[in-house]
Formats: C-alpha cells, sequence, structure tokens
C-alpha cells in the first residue's frame, strides 16, 4: 500500500488549480496569425529540410480548404486561428551538454509541477523528455537507451537525426485529410517527441515526456511519433499541466502510434490542462488526433486520465490491420463545472482474429457534459473479430449531462461485438455506508469515484495511477450533488 | 380539398397530380420546406446508414382514384378493419360497424374543416419525407377512443400497395383518451404489388391513465420501399406498447418518436427484423424523457441474412429534472452471411442524475456449442441453425399479446425464410 | 450510555416509530426481537443518521451529547456502529484501503494522528482472526461479490477495527451457517466490554444462546412493547408474536 485515499486530503486543501502559474522565459515568439509566411517561418526557424517544408505547406493548403468539425456534442467559442502565435520557443535556444546548464527558473517551474528531473532520474527510473512551449529543453537517459538503440528524442532532433523514419512515417496513420485539427497541426507543429523501438528491444523504462503550454496565447501543437519495431515493447507516458489563464487556448496535438509485426506499444495519458475556472471562463481547447496501427500480433493499448480542459475531443483510435493484433482503450474523463469533453475511441478491425475491449468511465460534475463517443468497425474480411466495450456513467449533479453515442459497424458474420452502457447517480447507499463508518461525505465520494474508475487506473503505471487517482479527487472537488 | 397546383418537389421527378386533404397553409409549409431541401444523403447524421437515392430515382406516381379489389386482408375475424389500397381508402373493404365509445373515420369522409385542425405537430423543416407526406397525403385513419372505453375488439389498419411504381402517402391519428384501453394492428402488404413506396405517418395520441398497444407487421413485396413515421406522446400514467416487425420490403425506414410528457408513464418498444436478399432495413427511435418517475424497456432483434444490411438507432433521451428514470435498451443481430451488414448504434443523452439508464448492443452468430448440441441430438445443421435463430427471435415475438399476428409472423418466417417452426 | 425517548420517525409521511423508549448503559447487551416491518431497521438506521427519516418527536441522548443534532460521520467518530442488514458493495474500493480511511478519520476527528501502515495491517491481521475473515477478503473490493455471509462477518470485523462505543447489529445472524454464527458471536462476547454497550436485532433465540443478552425487548407497532429477561426470548420463540399483537391491538 504505497498510497491510500488518504494522501487525497492533503490535496483537497488545495482547493485552487495547484499547477496555476507561468514562469516567465523570454521568448521568440512569431507574429500572430496563419499564412504561408508563417509556416516558412517555423520552417525556417527550425532548420528544416525541403521535404518537411514542402510537406507542411501542402498541409496548410488541406487546411485552409476545411472548415471546422461541429457534430461532436460540445459547444465553445470557435478559436480564432489567426489570433495565435503559431511559434514560441526559450530564447536560449543552445542544447544544455547536462542538467546543470539548465536555465533555474526552468528548473524551478519543474519542481512546482512536482517532475524535478534530478528527483525522476533518482527515484523512478523515468526518462523525461520536457517541452516548454515548443522545444525540446531537456532529455535524459539518452545514452542508456542508446546503447540499446532506442531514439528517444524531441521531434526536431529526430527531423535532423533520423529523417528517413520520420518521413517513412510520419502522416501514414494520421493523414493530414484526416480533420481540420490533424490538418492544421502537419501544417504548424513545432515540436513534439519521436521514440523508435528496435527489433526485439524491450524498452526497460516507461518513456515519458511532460508537457506544458507557458506562452500566453500560443497553440500547441505536439507531434508525436513512436514506432515500435518487429517484437518490440515500449510503455510510454504524457502527462500535461498548465498554466492558469483567463484566454482560451488551442492545443491540437497529434499522436501517431506504429507496432509492428509482434510489437506492443502502452501509451498513458493524464491530461490536466487548465480547465478554466467555476465559471467556465479560460481554460484549454484540447483538440487532439491519436491513433495507432497495428501490424501482425501487435498491440496497442490507449490508457487515458482526462481531467482537464475546458473542452476536450479526443479519440485515441486502433488500426487493427495484422492478423491477431489487439487495440484496447481505457478511459477515464472527469468533467467539472462547465467543461465539455467529447471522447472515445474507434477500433478498425481489419485483419483477422482482431480482438478489441473498450472500458470508458465518465463522471460528470457541475454544469459539465461529458460524452463517450466511438466507433467499433468490423470489415469484410475481420473473421473472428472480437470487441467488448463497457461504458460507464456517473451523473454528479442534476444540471450536468452524460451521453453516449457508440457506432457499431459489422460485416463479418463471424464477428462478436459486445456494447453496454449503464448511466446511473453515485449510490447514496453506498455514501450513507462510508458516513457510517465515519468517512466524510468528500472523501466517501472520492473513494467511490476511485472504485468506480478502478479497472481503468489498473492499467496505468505505478507514479501514473498515484497522480491520476489524486487529479480525479480535486476535480471532483465540490461537485456534491 | 384542393388541386395540385405544384407537381413536383424536392428535385424528384413523380408524378404528383391529385387531389390532396391537408389543411392547405399546411402544405404550403410543407412544399415550401420541399423546395429547399435536397433528400439526405449518408453525410445527413439520420440517414448516415441509409440511402434513399433509389426511392429519388424511381419514377413513382400518385394514383388519383382509388383502384377497386376484392378480398379479404385481415389477420382475425373479430377485428374492426379500415383498408387503404394505393394510398385511398377502400370503403367496401372496410368494417361498417363499430363499437361504442370509438370513432373510426377515414380522413377523406371526414369534413374538411375537421380535416383542417390535423396534422399540425409533424416536423416539416429539414424533414423531406413528412413534407412529401404533409403536401401529398391522400387518405389516412382517424381513430377517437373516448375516455374510459375499452375497445374489445383490435383496429386493423391495413396498408395495401398493388400496381407498380405507386406513392401511396397516408396520414394517421389515433388518439386513446384519458382511462381507454385499445389495441391496433397496422399491417401493409403488397397485392401484386411492386416498386411501390408507402410513405405513412401516424401521430399518436395516449391520453392520462389509457393504454395503447400497436403491432405493426411490415410485409411488402421485396421491391418496395416504406418509409413509417410514428409521433407518440403520451400523458400521466399512461401506457404505450409497440411491436415492430420488418419482415419484407427493399427498403423501409421507421422513425418511431416517443414523447413521455407525463409522470410514472410506461413505454415498451420491441422490434423484430428479419432480413434477406437486398433488404435494407433502418429502425430510428427516440424515447424521450420529458418528466420524471418513468419507464421505459427497448428490445430490438435481428437476423441478417444475404447481403441484407440492418441499421438500428436508438436514443434515449432525459432531460433536465426527469429524476428517477428507468430507462433500458437493448439491441441484438446475428449475420448469418458473409454479405450481411449490422449498424447499430444505440444512444444516451441524459441530463438528469438520479436515473437508471443502460443499453446493450451486441452482434454475433449463432452459438456453435448449442448448435453442435442441437447436432448431437440428431437435427441436421441447417434445423438446428434455424431453431437456434428462432430461439433468438422468439423472445421478442413473445412480447406480441395477440394470436393472429403471432400465427402470420410464423406463416411469413415459413414462406419466406423457409423456417421450420414448431 | 444511550437513552431514547418517546422516539418518533416518518418516512415518506408514514409513521414507523411511534414513541419508543428505550435505556442502554455501558456494559450490557439489549435484544430487540419483534415481528417483520415493526420498525426495528428503522430504529437502527434513524440512530444512524439515514436523511429519510424525519424524526417528528422526542430524543436521543447519546453519552450526553443530543446524537439527532450530529451529522452520520459524526455519530460513527463518537463511537456508534451499525452493523448494516443489507450492507452495501462498493466496487473497485478495497476493504482494507476503506477501514483505514475510517479510522484516520475517526482519529483525526478525536485529534489523534493517523495509524502507520505498519501498525494498521497489524491491527487487521488481529482483528480479522476474531472473525476468522479471510485474508482474501480484507483485500477485496468492500463487500463486493462477498455472500451473504461473508458480507455479515465483515460488518463484524469492521466493528472489530472500529471498536464502537455502542454497536447496533441488524440481524447479523441472518445468513450465517452455524459455525459462522458461533464466530460472529464469539466475535461481539470478545470485543464486550464494561465501556462498551451492544444492540442486537434479531429473530431467533438461537443467536442469544451465544450472545447473552441482559435484557430482551420486544419490537411491535414502532414501540417497545415489553421488555424482559434474557428468558423472554425463549417465551417468543414458543409462542410467537401474536398473543403480543393481541394484547396491543388497538
Ligand atoms: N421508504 C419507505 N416508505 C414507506 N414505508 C417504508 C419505507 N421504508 C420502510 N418502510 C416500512 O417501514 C416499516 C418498518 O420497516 P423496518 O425495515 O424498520 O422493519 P423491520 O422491523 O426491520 O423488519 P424485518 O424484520 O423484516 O427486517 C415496514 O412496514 C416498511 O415497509
Ligand atoms: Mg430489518
Amino acid at each position: 500500500m504505497s498510497y491510500t485515499e488518504n494522501d487525497l486530503a492533503k490535496d483537497l486543501e488545495n482547493s485552487e488549480y495547484k499547477f496555476g502559474f507561468t514562469t516567465d522565459i523570454e521568448s521568440d515568439r512569431a507574429p500572430l496569425g496563419l499564412n504561408e509566411d508563417i509556416i516558412r517561418f517555423i520552417s525556417a526557424k527550425k532548420e528544416e529540410p525541403e521535404w518537411l517544408l514542402d510537406y507542411r505547406l501542402k498541409c496548410f493548403k488541406i487546411w485552409s480548404e476545411m472548415t471546422e468539425p461541429s457534430w461532436a456534442h460540445i459547444s465553445y467559442p470557435k478559436p480564432n486561428f489567426q489570433g495565435i502565435s503559431y511559434y514560441a520557443a526559450p530564447k536560449q535556444t543552445k542544447k544544455y551538454e547536462s542538467w546543470d546548464d539548465v536555465d533555474p527558473e526552468m528548473k524551478e517551474t519543474m519542481a512546482k509541477l512536482g517532475i524535478s528531473l534530478e528527483e525522476q532520474q533518482r527515484l523512478t527510473g523515468v526518462a523525461v523528455d520536457f517541452v516548454m512551449d515548443s522545444v525540446s529543453v531537456a532529455t535524459s537517459f539518452k545514452a542508456k537507451l542508446q546503447e540499446l538503440g532506442i531514439i528517444f528524442c524531441s521531434f526536431s532532433d529526430a527531423v535532423q537525426e533520423h529523417p528517413e523514419l520520420v518521413k517513412q512515417y510520419m502522416g501514414s496513420v494520421v493523414p493530414a485529410t484526416d480533420n481540420f485539427y490533424a490538418a492544421l497541426n502537419s501544417a504548424v507543429f513545432t515540436d513534439g517527441s519521436f521514440c523508435y523501438i528496435p527489433k526485439g528491444v524491450r524498452c526497460p523504462m516507461e518513456l515519458s515526456t511532460y508537457f506544458r503550454i507557458n506562452e500566453a496565447n500560443t497553440g500547441q501543437f505536439e507531434r508525436t511519433l513512436v514506432i515500435a519495431d518487429e517484437g518490440s515493447y515500449v510503455s510510454y507516458l504524457e502527462g500535461c499541466t498548465a498554466p492558469q489563464r483567463d484566454e482560451n487556448q488551442l492545443h491540437a496535438a497529434v499522436v501517431e502510434l506504429i507496432a509492428l509485426k509482434d510489437a506492443e506499444i502502452k501509451y498513458s495519458t493524464v491530461q490536466n490542462w487548465y480547465p478554466g475556472d467555476k465559471n467556465g471562463l479560460g481554460g484549454i481547447f484540447n483538440f487532439v488526433t491519436k491513433r495507432g496501427i497495428c501490424e501482425t500480433n501487435a498491440k496497442i493499448s490507449w490508457t487515458q486520465v482526462e481531467t482537464g480542459s475546458a473542452v476536450t475531443w479526443k479519440y485515441p483510435s486502433c488500426i487493427l490491420k495484422g492478423d491477431n493484433s489487439v487495440g484496447e482503450f481505457y478511459s477515464v474523463a472527469v468533467t467539472n463545472n462547465y467543461q465539455q469533453a467529447d471522447t472515445g475511441t474507434k477500433m478498425i478491425h481489419l485483419g483477422k482474429n482482431t480482438k478489441s475491449t473498450i472500458i470508458s468511465k465518465g463522471i460528470s460534475a457541475g454544469k459539465s457534459h461529458n460524452s463517450y463517443r466511438g466507433l467499433v468497425q468490423i470489415h469484410k474480411n475481420a473473421h473472428n473479430a472480437r470487441n467488448f466495450s463497457q461504458c460507464d456513467s456517473l451523473l454528479m449533479t442534476d444540471e450536468c449531462g452524460a451521453h453516449t453515442f457508440p457506432y457499431i459497424e459489422c460485416k463479418n458474420p463471424s464477428a462478436k461485438i459486445e456494447h453496454e452502457a449503464t448511466t446511473s447517480k453515485i449510490g447514496e447507499d453506498q455514501i450513507f455506508y462510508c458516513l457510517q463508518r465515519g468517512i466524510s461525505e468528500e472523501k466517501a465520494i472520492s473513494l467511490i469515484v476511485n472504485g468506480y474508475c478502478k479497472e481503468v487506473l489498473n492499467q496505468l503505471p505505478m507514479e501514473f495511477a498515484v497522480e491520476a487517482q489524486k487529479l480525479l479527487t480535486i476535480s471532483l472537488e465540490g461537485s456534491v450533488g | 380539398m384542393q388541386t395540385i397546383e405544384k407537381e413536383s418537389a424536392a428535385g424528384v421527378n413523380w408524378q404528383l397530380k391529385g387531389s390532396f386533404l391537408l389543411n392547405p397553409e399546411l402544405r404550403q409549409k410543407a412544399l415550401e420546406v420541399l423546395d429547399n431541401t435536397p433528400f439526405p444523403t449518408t453525410k445527413t447524421e439520420a440517414w448516415k446508414y441509409t440511402r434513399v437515392a433509389k426511392i429519388k430515382n424511381s419514377n413513382l406516381s400518385v394514383q388519383e382514384n382509388p383502384v377497386p379489389l376484392t378480398g379479404n386482408f385481415g389477420l382475425s375475424t373479430d377485428s374492426i378493419q379500415y383498408v387503404f389500397v394505393n394510398g385511398h381508402f377502400s370503403e367496401h373493404l372496410s368494417s361498417k360497424s363499430y363499437p361504442e365509445g370509438l370513432k373510426i373515420l377515414a380522413l377523406s369522409q371526414m369534413d374538411e374543416a375537421e380535416v383542417r385542425v390535423l396534422g399540425g405537430n409533424v416536423l416539416l423543416d429539414g424533414e423531406v419525407f413528412s413534407s412529401i407526406n404533409t403536401a401529398y397525403a391522400t387518405d389516412g385513419i382517424y381513430v377517437h377512443v373516448s375516455a374510459k372505453m375499452q375497445i374489445e375488439p383490435i383496429i386493423e389498419i391495413i396498408q395495401i400497395n398493388t400496381e407498380k411504381n405507386v406513392l401511396s402517402n397516408l396520414r394517421h391519428v389515433l388518439v386513446g383518451e384519458a382511462f381507454s384501453e385499445v389495441q391496433f394492428i397496422q399491417r401493409s402488404i403488397s397485392v401484386n404489388g411492386s416498386d411501390n413506396f408507402t410513405n405513412v405517418i401516424s401521430e399518436i395520441h395516449v391520453g392520462k391513465n389509457a393504454k395503447l398497444t400497436i403491432d405493426k407487421l411490415q410485409e411488402e413485396h421485396e421491391s418496395c420501399f416504406q418509409i413509417s413515421t410514428e409521433l407518440v406522446s403520451q400523458h400521466q400514467d399512461s401506457n404505450f406498447t409497440i411491436n415492430t416487425f420488418t419482415l419484407n420490403g427493399l427498403l423501409v425506414r421507421n422513425n418511431l418518436t416517443i414523447e413521455v410528457d407525463g409522470q410514472n408513464c410506461e413505454t415498451h418498444l420491441n422490434g423484430a427484423y428479419i432480413l434477406n436478399g437486398n433488404q435494407h432495413v433502418d429502425n430510428h427511435t427516440v424515447v424521450d424523457h420529458k418528466v420524471a418517475n418513468c419507464e421505459s424497456n427497448e428490445l430490438y432483434k435481428g437476423v441478417i441474412d444475404g447481403k441484407a444490411t440492418a441499421v438500428f438507432n436508438g436514443k434515449v433521451y432525459v432531460r433536465k429534472d426527469a429524476q428517477k428514470i428507468n430507462a433500458f435498451q437493448s439491441n441484438a443481430n446475428v449475420l448469418l452471411s458473409d454479405d450481411a451488414t449490422i449498424n447499430s448504434k444505440p444512444e444516451l443523452e441524459i441530463y438528469a442524475d438520479d436515473v437508471k439508464c443502460s443499453h446493450g448492443s451486441t452482434t454475433g452468430q449463432l452459438d456453435e456449442e448449442a448448435v453442435f448440441y442441437l447436432r448431437a441430438r440428431g437435427l441436421s445443421e441447417a434445423s438446428a441453425r434455424q431453431l437456434m435463430v428462432g430461439a433468438f427471435i422468439e423472445d421478442v415475438i413473445q412480447k406480441i399479446d395477440n394470436e393472429p399476428i403471432v400465427d402470420r409472423i410464423h406463416t411469413i418466417l415459413k414462406e419466406r425464410f423457409n423456417w421450420v417452426i414448431e | 450510555m444511550l437513552k431514547i425517548t418517546n422516539l418518533h420517525a416518518s418516512i415518506d409521511g408514514k409513521e414507523i416509530l411511534k414513541g419508543l423508549n428505550l435505556e442502554v448503559k455501558a456494559g450490557e447487551i439489549h435484544a430487540i426481537m419483534g415481528p417483520n416491518g415493526a420498525g426495528k431497521s428503522t430504529l437502527a438506521s434513524v440512530l444512524a443518521g439515514r436523511e429519510e427519516y424525519e424524526i417528528t418527536e422526542g430524543s436521543v441522548d447519546f453519552d450526553g451529547t443530543d446524537l439527532l443534532e450530529m451529522a452520520t460521520e459524526d455519530r460513527a467518530r463518537e463511537g456508534l456502529f451499525l452493523a448494516f442488514q443489507y450492507p452495501v458493495e462498493i466496487p473497485g474500493v478495497s476493504n482494507v484501503n476503506f477501514l483505514r480511511t475510517a479510522l484516520n478519520e475517526i482519529r483525526e476527528y478525536r485529534g489523534e494522528s493517523s495509524i502507520s501502515a505498519k501498525d494498521f495491517m497489524a491491527l487487521v491481521k488481529e482483528k480479522s482472526a476474531i472473525v476468522e475473515l479471510d485474508a482474501k477478503l480484507a483485500s477485496r473490493s468492500v463487500n463486493e461479490g462477498f455472500s451473504g455471509g461473508e458480507k455479515k462477518r465483515n460488518e463484524i470485523f469492521q466493528m472489530a477495527m472500529l471498536d464502537p462505543k455502542l454497536a447496533i447489529l441488524d440481524e447479523t445472524d441472518s445468513g450465517l451457517d452455524i459455525d459462522a454464527l458461533r464466530i460472529v458471536a464469539n466475535g461481539v462476547n470478545t470485543l464486550k466490554s464494561d465501556k462498551n454497550a451492544t444492540i442486537v436485532i434479531t429473530h431467533y433465540q438461537r443467536l442469544l444462546d451465544y450472545i447473552v443478552p441482559d435484557f430482551v425487548h420486544v419490537l411491535y407497532d414502532g414501540r417497545i412493547v415489553k421488555s424482559g429477561p434474557k428468558e423472554l426470548a425463549l417465551e417468543l420463540e414458543e409462542k410467537g408474536y401474536d398473543w403480543i399483537k393481541a394484547e396491543f391491538a388497538h
């Protein structure tokens, strides 16, 4: 029992958003707005090769011809795409030789976030690639990973050092034409993470990246590419915190996972962008495209704990292309106050004997809206495909909403698909039982909700599970109906 | 009544000449909608899985006058039967008498003033088929059950199509007043008819403490289209049940919307669809819980063979403050062939917290173990499978509390699907 | 310790308790018997503070404080424990985690420091032995998938862990096999001291062979209509409730 919900009590005292602060690092930023010149500016700043600039310009053209989607069960003021600066980098762009060279203020920021690199290195064995606004500033454990042939670096470095891999795989799972935000990201992405696990290698540690929006009015357009070569394994962690702001900030990331034959990728996210204040003012718009492709016998497992952002629009998906491949999606989404989340997954079964599992737990509080939207698609040749989906929603107040929109499409008679969804109120009998044992109501709700989400939380690596539990509790503060 | 001034709408190439029933302002509105509304495509969310281009491209025409037809088309001998042929009321095929407390009329028999008040509740904006129906309805039934009356005989509404490329727009109004009880059969059949399109709207009102049941049986020719829309409003303490059986037809779309607008209501929706060939059947249901303390149960099951496609889209709304709602929904499907398709979309949209709502959707094959077990007991593989399919669908059939219709379903299963039913 | 005076309680406008009086002193065991629907569980719920019940009249004094004024969790923290007739399942929350949270909140309320993981585990070991609760059950989710008997045993285990002043056992004996009955009764007896008290709600005299009550009360139609020594239970077992019903029918 390294962690019990007792620790939550301490966090409860900190009822204001605990990561709400900004660091003052002079930055080198692009003028507001978006046009071809801005894209050339970004590309030049990053000293990119010609092919990448061409790719960006092509994507920009695609994006210009698209209209914003409006089908998700969310409403929000449309971002002004010309009112955003598409590039910001810490002024000091030289790479650090060692951790000691890093700007002290930046270190302090990380200390406040509770993820100081020294500690991470010493205690947890987690290699952290820290993204401060759009440029990667510190990378650790590189040497150790290098020994195994694992490449874990910023996306920009990958462009310079492994252009063939980037060229081959970027956009192969999420083409720019996929959707409005993917196209935008493809045109203007500034940085992100890149990971390559060679054949047969089992990555010995959790690879982790903490993203953080730091610059006012800076849209974040991360690009993540994870390639697990044949027979390899990697567990990748992504976590977000963001400073408190009044203006809405746009976050439109693209994550592409490629699991080659017999490979396995486990991708875990704790998402805690600033959700806006109690009155729904401010907060991050989080429009993310995450998708992975599985070759034969490969497996991709998405686990996410979504507590932040004013608006979330996110469907981590699996294309089960290879025979016997497996896709999993475990999700907890908590919304409070005026938050809106529309999240779920797509499981596209193409290969034979493909299997997918979807476990989604939505918790709505305050005046928030929380939707599950999922697609299970069994193609004609996907013989013996299996899907099991369980989507549960818990309602905390009479002013929130919980919605379930599963799409099930099946073209193969040997498929077996089971989908189940429930929506209910938090159990009053359960709360009374806890009260009778001397547990306060707030704690009782935290216990019950954490129990409700156990199946998903269990999928997270230990450190993440602890953080996730705290986040659930913090997110539900004052939500008692 | 009014003579048509417009002979085309929504860009279709249909013959729309005739005389139509509903009040002129309403028809005018419908025609305006048709001017501005294209046929839905699969980009329209509500028609994502159903293409209606085939209907649009058919050379349909409205029949101006009733065609003569003889025969007995009722399922039951002691029912009250109202027969419509190609969109027109057939007086000589219909019952002449009915019990006290009941008022039944064909719309064409009613005073113009009486008809004028009908039909205003149907949403027209953006709804091509409802607008076509509103603009071009040629007849329909009006049933009024007075308060506290329990109508013993079943009322059979029989919609017959004959000939070829006929467009029938029927408009029904069924009213069960407070504390009344009534049971309907609504059956669509083809009598030497093919390539026809039946577009029918029923407005149903279930009064306080009333009980109203509809068994709907769709068995038109395998080349026919049908779009059938029911708008139900339920009042306090009422009980509404609808059982929809789709056993034939090329393209059948059912739009069932139930607004539960009074407390302590019970709502039951059951459906079965058994498809083969190129059939396409789409059941869209909406149960809209607007107030507290109600219960709804939905069970739809499908068996899909050949190149057929089934669509199920069931939505349950629980509006704000509609507390203590129990809503259950289940959709189960069996695909029997490599070319069969199912698209299932059960949805929950919940805005109140003290609720218990759930839905389930399953798609699969027959239980191979059970098939094996039956074969081990000496059944041929084919009959083992049929037995299993029969058992799968039987629990929906058992929801029907009406012998003649159950018999009819079993007959179709035998004749059209070659099922061996014991 | 507990003094209930003229207690009236109703639910959904229906009066269930109709002027109930009962006094329990430290060191005593009281048994409450009575026909189905008499209001026994209602009394337990009202004492524990279930909000659905409206108290229309009367008072309850618990060691000098007005029990009815306290929040449910504070009653628990003051030492009132209810072993539920139907213990609820809480999926995903492990029994130990649940109890540790409860224990620490109670300690915090009393101004004590929280219990260390080591001491806590030792306590779990010691107390689960008393009711012979399988260690596996302690780490499983609260009551989830427990058999009827296991749930009851778990209630007594929780009681042992929380060490209450006043325990109310609502039909803890129902659903127990003979051995389990003995174990549970044995647990209750082990925990008994001259500082605490127990109210046992039961239908069967059999339990009282193991947990010997100082008083037996008959609760009928919302009131205690008869009180007596433990022999009263035998009499009830033999004669049923009809003679009492006849006596008090109005
Ligand atoms: N919500 C409610 N509304 C109306 N009556 C209620 C409600 N809850 C309980 N009651 C009634 O209160 C009465 C007392 O119930 P209670 O559970 O206290 O009985 P009991 O003595 O514990 O019975 P048993 O021996 O069966 O456990 C019963 O008649 C019961 O039906
Ligand atoms: Mg009881």
